[in-house]
């Protein structure tokens, strides 16, 4: 297996290591927010992030540098920081070994980030089946406020930094940023319109930055070493760092490795992988996470980067890379992620809400040898009437494997509408949806 | 009043935000945590705690799937069901575990014992096929393991079975 130099994961993988505040400054810990205390101002530490070209790691690659430069400065009010821990995304686990094996790896981000955009509150939102980590959370805040790290007058200094750990209960759309919001102001999880953006309209209508776990945990790295040497790692100038790609499906070693981006999908899942877990081929693949369309194995040797895998169609999403073997079906495959879809839409817009019920409904009857002739069109037409016409991209991400298989293995949607027909019996029955 | 037994806990919550409507969801999980489900006193209590209306809360408590507005079996067994899951055969693991208890999914065992559900992506795609029971995971599940995950907890109420800090792959320097 090759071996990369790890930042995120390289505490935890120490023998030994438990993730206490005592271990965590034995390797160093919290030396990056005690540098920006004492010698950086709030503008300088936003330059710097700029400067390493860090990119969001919950899915949309925002520049997280840029992200911070829209919080207004003389905002009279209070700001915020929201750190997504939402993880729900079918095929992405990494945020949660980053909470669980090395909290205050991501707490010390947090910390710096109040720091650079000048917020006294913070708050992690974190999935509400993850209770492990809330607890693990919550005994590393107590552990950080208790050694002068966070709190009133942190490190003896005149600021005030308060984090809190706030978990959802249980909702997919959670993770979409403003769904987010209105779930932590204790409403029904349900994205706001953008404009206008969290970084001037967000929790409470306040500035807020939004940002990913695994970016948060970036974030001390950075001040430590110099935007320049992270800009220098991956793949400059757009995907630079490492990455925490999680492994699923049909493979040896499935897991989290974190790797440079920029090496190739067929050394991530055969070299680090270990490759498929029976002797059948590769079938397919997805690059990103749930909302990302499918890719196939010609598609191997695209660069695990966010530009090299939108020009193959997908995108790099939230890291989260599942392998299927030659055998499975696509059209199951499709109707598995779709009905995930169907569970989480969250119900605000008509396209989404009814389409998804639409496209389930339809790859229900198609699986089960009761598709129609038209059938593909249908989906199809549907696919194109969703898509870039909802509130958030939930929309886009529901229609991707759909759009992909219907793209890349059509005739096994063919072939099962096929066989439908050579078996429909004459009467005219009605097939019946039950979910 | 439920929340008065927890005087200390609820004010603290309510410390951290500096708007009231944002303990909710923290409230309503220590109330289903006290009473394994939301019930409607439960509702009406939160209700007058942070100043909303009783639709309001109930309007916020029926988005989320983990609320259960119904009392549950002791142990609620939750099986992943989305596709990375799938592909390492989760719904076996379903099939196991009714024909162990002689249940289907969404129903309790006789004694309340156990309840099943078939959920979405509980965010441990690489160790599947698992099951959340109650606050803890269990991962890389095979028949035997279920069966005694399921034994242990309707003979002691543990199962030393459950995963977690999460650490996969184990790193060569630990396994
Ligand atoms: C439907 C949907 C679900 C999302 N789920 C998550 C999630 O679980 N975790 C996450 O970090 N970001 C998620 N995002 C992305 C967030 O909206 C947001 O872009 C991100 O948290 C910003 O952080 P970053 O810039 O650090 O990536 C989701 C987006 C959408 C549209
Ligand atoms: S696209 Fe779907 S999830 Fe997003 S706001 Fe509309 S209905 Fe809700
Ligand atoms: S797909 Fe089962 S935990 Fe993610």
């Amino acid at each position: 297996m090759p071996q990369y130099e790890k930042i995120l994961l390289k505490n935890m993988e120490q023998p030994g290591y438990t993730g206490s505040l005592a271990d965590y400054e034995k390797s160093g810990g919290y030396q990056a927010f005690r540098k920006v205390l004492k010698d950086m101002q709030p503008d300088q530490v936003i330059e710097e992030v700029k400067k390493s070209s860090l990119r969001g790691r919950g899915g949309a690659g925002f520049p997280t540098g840029v992200k911070w430069g829209f919080i207004p400065k003389d905002h009279p009010g209070p700001k915020y920081l929201c750190c997504n821990a939402d993880e729900s995304e079918p095929g992405t686990f990494k945020d949660r070994q980053l909470m669980e094996r090395d909290p205050h790896q991501m707490l010390e981000g947090m910390a710096i980030t109040c720091f650079a955009i000048g917020a006294e509150t913070a708050y992690v939102y974190i999935r509400g089946e993850f209770r492990l980590g809330a607890k693990i959370l919550n005994k590393a805040v107590e552990e950080a406020n208790a050694a002068g790290y966070l709190g009133k007058n942190v490190l003896g200094t005149d600021r005030t930094i308060n984090i809190y750990i706030h978990a959802g209960a249980g909702a997919y759309i959670c993770g979409e940023e403003t769904a987010l919001l209105e779930s932590l102001e204790g409403k029904r999880g349900q994205p706001r319109f953008k404009p206008p953006f969290p970084a001037t309209h967000g929790l409470y209508q306040k500035p807020t930055v939004v940002n990913n776990v695994e970016t948060m945990a970036n974030i001390p790295h950075i001040i430590n070493r110099g935007g320049e040497w992270f800009a220098g790692i991956g793949s400059p100038p757009k995907s630079c760092g490492t990455r925490i790609f999680c492994l699923s499906g049909h493979v040896k070693r499935p897991g989290n490795y974190e790797v440079p981006m920029g090496i190739t999908f067929r050394e991530f899942i055969y070299d680090i992988g270990g490759g498929m877990s029976s002797d059948k081929p590769i079938k397919a693949f997805i690059p990103g996470g749930a909302s990302a369309p499918f890719l196939t194995p010609e598609h191997l040797d695209v660069k695990m980067d966010f530009e090299s895998v939108a020009m193959a169609g997908s995108m790099l999403g939230s890291g989260g890379v599942t392998v299927m073997e030659e055998g499975t079906s696509m059209v199951w495959a499709a109707l598995r992620l779709m009905e995930f879809f169907y569970h989480e839409s969250c119900g605000k817009c008509t396209p989404c809400r009814e389409g998804s019920s639409w496209l389930t409904q339809i790859l229900q009857r198609i699986w089960t040898k009761q598709g129609r002739q038209g059938d593909l069109d249908l989906l199809t037409e549907l696919c194109k009437n969703i898509a870039g016409r909802t509130i958030c991209a939930f929309g886009e991400a529901e229609v991707g494997p759909i759009q992909s298989t219907l793209h890349h293995f059509r005739h096994e949607y063919e072939d099962l509408i096929r066989e439908a027909d050579a078996m429909r019996p004459k009467s005219k029955e009605i097939p019946v949806f039950n979910h | 009043m439920l929340l008065a037994k927890f005087k200390d806990e609820v004010e603290e919550i309510l410390s951290r935000y500096p708007v009231k409507r944002s303990a909710l969801l923290p409230l309503l999980n220590l109330a289903q945590r006290e009473e394994g489900f939301v019930s409607e006193p439960a509702m009406r209590d939160i209700a007058k705690v942070l100043e909303l209306t009783p639709p309001q809360v109930f309007e916020t408590v029926t988005f989320y799937t983990m609320f259960n507005l119904k009392p549950i079996g002791k142990f609620h067994l939750q099986v992943c069901k989305s596709l990375m899951c799938a592909l390492v055969r989760s719904d076996d693991v379903v099939t196991w575990i009714s024909k162990k208890l002689n249940i289907t999914p969404g129903h309790t065992t006789p004694d309340n014992n156990f309840t099943l559900s078939v959920v979405e992506c509980l965010g441990s795609c690489g160790t599947g096929p698992m099951m959340q029971v109650n606050d803890d995971y269990y991962e890389q599940l095979t028949e035997e393991k279920v069966a005694r995950v399921l034994e242990d907890l309707a003979r002691d109420g543990v199962c030393s079975l459950k995963s977690g800090p999460y650490m996969y792959p184990i790193p060569l320097s630990q396994s």
